[in-house]
């Protein structure tokens, strides 16, 4: 369970989130939705300990992870799996290292435990056969997958997708949908999802934040979203501009 | 003067710099006796930062050497010395040259690429995504760089004094004609252990700072390839300064120390 309570946070002058407050419980699908420099990513990596806020508390499993040293972080983050936008990974290792480096670090497996485990998460992501392949070779969703491999090898309870299909064309971005939509399932995790793709909101998410004005601005089941009749949703959800509120 | 006028900003962050690196060094320090540092990252970066720097600290030396003691040669046959020109490069190459050269070479070659690279990890996420793996940046990015270089430093810098003396004894014997003898007598005499011991000393100060101040520099880089440049550019320009103003304070402390 994540719980997050007026949530404050500022880079220099720049306020990005300004009372945050929501509450996730075990086993949901959680999609924030918000516009581009909105303050998304950096609400997610405050779940995460990534960073810390000026303000407000943020609980796992009702433990406040605001104010934690780097070093107490580590076990909080052995719960989570993180799958960033650009999916980070390490290009100086292997596929197969890459997916394995929290097993290999945790000391607990053998490097044929580790083998056999990764060699199991590349088949569910769809790309077995590709240990021996360095990031570099891989294509932008191919790097994706390998990096939801890597997020949920260790059996995280909550998995956060920042940005899961940004910069992929249509039908990739859709198998990452069906591929969340399956691990959610079938590893029985917390999903919370970051995006601004509205058709990967709709597919992924029983419930949705938008986040607006630095605060969450709506928190309701998917399908009310979609529906809301509230104008500044309306326009979100449909894509449509009013030429004076929009910044680049 | 107002705080955002550009001195008081420069102070400002030369104190969170200063206030940030020895943090670093302090979370180097705990890790070092808490966690055991992988063998295999420990030997990829002794090759690297040992086995690959010896070309440039060696053609250093060398030529360090030979221009020394050209330039001794030319002083000392004024005043009928030349048979001490060994023992001038024997104790500049062992207390002051052969470390303090070194270092600014493996300054230049090591520390700018420690600095690239955590710094492109940082700007592609690669630094948070360990974190999120359950694991300290220190122990996997810093430690085994701050060891390898401790450990290649002392290393690199005997093959420099040694590359150093011997060059400057080609030169002084086989070209400008130094009785061999008498100058090899006299840099046995005149170079002593406390030279040696002091040089040693300094060059492991001195790989503690191109680790450390490689390693903060690319962990707080800033955001973009601009931010990568940066960080480069001032670690290697933050260590070579380092570098040169703490060798006047270790010889001054050091010379009291030892004899």
């Amino acid at each position: 369970m994540i719980e997050v309570r007026d949530l404050k946070r500022s880079f220099g002058t720049h306020c990005v989130l300004d009372g945050v407050s929501f509450r996730i419980d075990a086993g949901e699908a959680v999609v924030i939705m918000g516009r581009s420099g909105g303050g998304k990513s950096v609400l997610l990596k405050h779940l995460v300990g990534l960073l810390s806020p000026d303000a407000g508390e943020v609980l796992v499993d009702g433990r406040n992870i605001a104010n934690l040293g780097e070093r107490q972080m580590l076990e909080v983050r052995s719960k989570f799996g993180v799958l960033f936008q650009g999916a980070a990974l390490f290009d100086s290792l292997t596929v197969a290292e890459n997916v394995g480096f929290a097993l290999s670090r945790s000391g607990k497996c053998t490097p044929a435990e580790v083998a056999n485990r990764v060699a199991e998460m590349l088949d569910m992501v769809e790309l077995p056969g590709i240990q021996d392949k360095k990031p570099a070779e891989l294509s932008g969703g191919m790097r994706k997958r390998v990096g939801l491999a890597r997020a949920i090898v260790h059996r995280p309870a909550i998995v956060l997708y920042d940005e899961p299909t940004t910069g992929l064309d249509p039908v990739v971005s859709d198998s990452i949908d069906q591929l969340i939509l399956r691990v959610c399932e079938q590893m029985k995790v917390t999903s919370i999802v970051v995006t601004h793709d509205m058709r990967s909101a709709r597919r992924i998410g029983k419930r949705i934040l938008y986040l607006r004005d630095r605060r969450i601005y709506l928190d309701a089941p998917t399908e009310a979203v979609f529906a809301s009749t509230d104008p500044a949703v309306h326009r979100f959800v449909n894509g449509i501009s009013i030429p004076k509120e929009i910044t680049f | 003067m107002t705080m955002s006028g550009t001195p008081a900003k420069w102070f400002i962050r030369t104190v969170a710099d200063l206030g940030g690196f020895t943090l670093l060094a302090a979370e180097v320090l705990r890790s070092l006796v808490s966690v055991r540092p992988s063998f295999r990252d420990l030997v990829y970066q002794l090759y690297f930062i040992g086995v690959k720097s010896q070309s440039v600290v060696l053609i250093t030396g060398a030529f360090t050497g030979m221009v020394l003691c050209a330039q001794a040669f030319f002083q000392f046959q004024k005043v009928k010395m030349e048979t001490g020109t060994l023992a001038l490069v024997g104790v500049s190459m062992s207390s002051e040259l052969g470390p303090v050269l070194t270092g600014l070479m493996v300054a230049g070659r090591v520390g700018a690429a420690m600095a690239a690279e955590l710094g492109t990890m940082r700007v592609t996420e690669q630094v948070d995504a360990l974190r999120t793996l359950a694991t300290h940046p220190v122990d996997y990015l810093v430690v085994p760089r701050f060891l390898a270089t401790l450990i290649a430093m002392p290393l690199l810098t005997i093959e420099a004094i040694a590359v150093g003396i011997g060059s400057a004894y080609v030169v002084g014997v086989h070209f400008l004609g130094i009785d061999a003898a008498y100058s090899w007598a006299h840099m046995l005499k005149y170079v002593g252990k406390s030279d040696i011991a002091m040089g040693m000393f300094k060059t492991l100060c001195f790989g503690m700072i191109i680790a450390l101040v490689g390693c903060y520099k690319g962990l707080n880089c800033r955001e973009g390839a601009e931010g990568v440049g940066h960080a480069t550019t001032e670690a290697v320009v933050t260590a070579s300064i380092s570098i040169l103003m703490s060798n006047f304070f270790l010889t001054l402390a050091l010379r009291g120390l030892l004899e």
